[in-house]
């Protein structure tokens, strides 16, 4: 029994019982729910050092012998995942103790927080398809009860259409693994892996995986399952949209690839090639959604369609420069992506709208957030030294080595207009004047251009109470910048900036990691090895 | 009996998809249970059906005698049973605050979050 392989999964799950037991004490709960997304950075940090310098690492929970008892598993895929996954639950942990109103905090968002992370790690380390299952669930469980926090109007539409679309992904997953299992006999993914790929199954084979693309498709937010993506994320408070952005598709995106790596290899021209096809089409469509747009949060959330699109693309070409650059580009869009709906958070509370047409003038009056604003979105966008540019050449790179030209195209042109978009955002909301008069004014004057309706109390003395009721209408009060509960908003953004920086400048060990996880993805052998040659 | 079921669990698939086709909130998440349900099923049938086999290791011996029926997709539907009635629990209360904030249980006319 491998302690530290189980870790990601049990610190949550104590965080979120220890926060649940002092329901009511909301500053207690932010407090645990800090400290428990730090022990799960710490731990997981561990976990992939170990993970480096010894391979592969198995578990076999309650001691059951491989094929018949449940495997935890962290080759370095999975252990970049974790780290990721933890890295983004610690910040938007910090961001959300004051973004996140007192009325959500005390409806329990810091248990739900560590719910979401337990199902995510748990994810990111089963070895058996059932497990996937499960975890899939639990994660999403936390994540519709997240969204609906607060029952505002947009958010209760949003999450009706996702919770369809996600229930009905899990009901298609649900009837593939049933049919695996009725195929094989086996839900453990290495013995799969064995028995997947050997003559005895006949041409079901392909129809599950396409099952399977379909189930994790709708999750990742694929080329034509992706609609209840733009129609949610933006609902929520900043907080949950920045996790679910950096986290929720990205689990998705490692199911595929886990999958398509390891168990659905019998036909790879076949299968790959329509996984290649859906990536253009993801990329282009998102990136012309995102084009359309006027709020800052849905511009932000048709990028991570097309950004979704890139890291796909690495998988359908299926080589090992193309692997590689597809974990890259999750490493990248992760951080960057989260960060970006952040600072929409904290335009939204400096500006008082997540509407492009109602905010402006950001760059003149805080030129630090403006700053903070570019590193994201310029690496989203793939400008040379910062870690998007990096990510988008390895996938190029990697398509004109075996002269897949017209995918590479897409992604040439995509890029583009990622860029436009981003500086769409940019010239509105940093660039243009404000169009109030002035911004540093203590009142806000907002009942004068009439955003909100006339004789509405705006209560400076209790923000958050009175925030809280807006913030869904995207009317929230405009405060100053640097009060103290701002702080702990611009912290994870500057951080996250600077992760971002790091990727770019060492590059080269990102990419090293990368490329070995890819090499662990190709070669499935070590995987099956590690999972059954542990059954004596 | 492969026969019936397989015919149960398309026809709960078909009907499951008509309802979610509706534009009724609560006949949604009624396809939504039954197609749930329906997966069950398939996962039960995909496992093998066989009746007088229960697997039981008889008196006096070591391991099972073959015909005897999988009990892992049972324990893995029951898996999928409590955690589909969690989800459906709470879709329902999902549904209860959507009417209450939208006013309607239309789903042609909840769009404003759409783009």
């Amino acid at each position: 029994m491998n302690a530290l392989l189980v870790m990601p999964i049990v610190i949550p799950m104590a965080g979120a019982a220890v926060s649940l037991l002092l329901r009511g004490r909301r500053a207690l709960q932010c407090r645990i729910g800090i400290m428990t997304m730090t022990m799960l950075l710490i731990t997981s940090i561990a976990l992939i050092d170990r993970v480096w310098h010894e391979g592969i690492l198995v578990t076999q929970i309650g001691k059951w012998p491989s094929p018949f008892g449940i495997t935890i598993i962290a080759d370095m895929f999975s252990a970049i995942m974790v780290v990721l996954a933890s890295i983004i639950g610690l910040a938007t942990a910090i961001y959300a103790a004051s973004s996140v109103d007192s009325r959500r905090q005390s409806f329990g968002f810091y248990p739900l927080l560590s719910v979401l992370l337990m199902g995510i790690c748990g994810a990111f380390l089963t070895g058996d398809l059932f497990n996937l299952y499960v975890w899939f669930e639990v994660m999403l469980i936390a994540s519709f009860v997240l969204l609906v926090l607060g029952g505002e109007r947009a958010q209760m539409e949003g999450s009706i259409k996702y919770v369809t679309l996600n229930l009905m992904s899990s009901a298609v997953f649900l009837a593939a693994v049933g049919i695996v299992y009725g195929l094989t006999g086996t839900l453990n993914m290495a013995d799969l892996a064995e028995k997947l790929n050997s003559p005895l199954v006949g041409g079901v084979h392909t129809t599950v995986a396409m099952m399977f693309l379909i189930a994790f498709g709708i999750k990742a937010g694929l080329f034509p399952l992706f609609f209840w993506l733009p129609a949610s994320y933006h609902t929520p408070p900043a907080a949950v949209s920045a996790v679910f952005a950096g986290l929720l598709t990205k689990v998705g995106v490692y199911a595929l690839i886990r999958v398509f790596t390891l168990l659905f290899t019998h036909d790879v021209s076949h299968t790959h090639g329509i996984i290649t096809v859906i990536a253009g089409l993801t990329m282009v469509t998102g990136v012309l959604g995102a084009a359309s747009q006027y709020d800052f949060r849905r511009i932000l959330s048709f990028h991570i369609i097309s950004q979704i699109g890139y890291m796909i693309m690495g998988l359908g070409l299926y080589t090992h420069a193309a692997i590689t650059g597809s974990i890259f580009y999750i490493i990248h869009h992760i951080i960057v992506k989260t960060n970006l709906f952040f600072v929409s958070g904290v335009a939204n509370r400096l500006g008082g709208s997540y509407e492009l047409k109602r905010l402006g003038g950001l760059y003149r009056q805080y030129p630090w957030l403006a700053l903070l604003f570019m590193v994201p979105a310029m690496s989203l966008a793939g400008m040379p030294p910062l870690s998007g540019f990096f990510a988008k050449l390895a996938l190029i790179r990697a398509g004109l080595e075996i002269e897949q030209y017209a995918i590479v195209t897409i992604a040439l042109v995509v890029g583009v207009l990622t860029l436009f978009s981003m500086t769409k955002i940019w010239s509105e909301a940093f660039w243009k004047p404000a169009p109030v008069p002035s911004l540093d004014a203590a009142r806000p004057r907002v009942e004068g251009i009439g955003i909100l309706p006339h004789g509405t109390q705006i209560d400076d003395s209790a923000p958050n109470e009175k925030t809280a009721s807006h913030e869904c209408h995207n009317y929230v009060t405009p405060k100053p910048l640097m009060s103290r509960a701002n702080w702990s908003m611009l912290l994870p953004i500057a951080v996250l900036a600077l992760v971002t920086v790091s990727i770019g400048i060492g590059a080269e060990l990102v990419l090293k990691v990368a490329a070995r996880a890819a090499d662990e993805l190709l070669n499935p052998a070590g995987y099956v090895e590690a999972v059954l040659g542990a059954r004596s | 009996m492969s026969l019936i079921l397989a015919i149960v669990v398309g026809s709960l698939y078909a009907t499951g998809l008509y309802l979610m086709a509706r534009r009724s909130i609560v006949k949604l998440i009624i396809g939504l249970s039954l197609l749930g349900h329906a997966s069950n099923l398939l996962i039960f049938t995909a496992g093998g059906v066989s009746t007088d086999g229960p697997p039981l290791v008889k008196r006096g011996m070591e391991t099972l005698n073959p015909p005897y029926a999988d009990p892992l997709p049972q324990a893995l539907i029951l898996t999928a049973i409590v955690i589909g009635f969690g989800v459906l629990a709470f879709a329902l209360v999902m549904i209860h605050r959507t009417h209450e904030a939208v006013g309607t249980d239309d789903l042609d006319l909840m769009k404003s979050t759409d783009v």
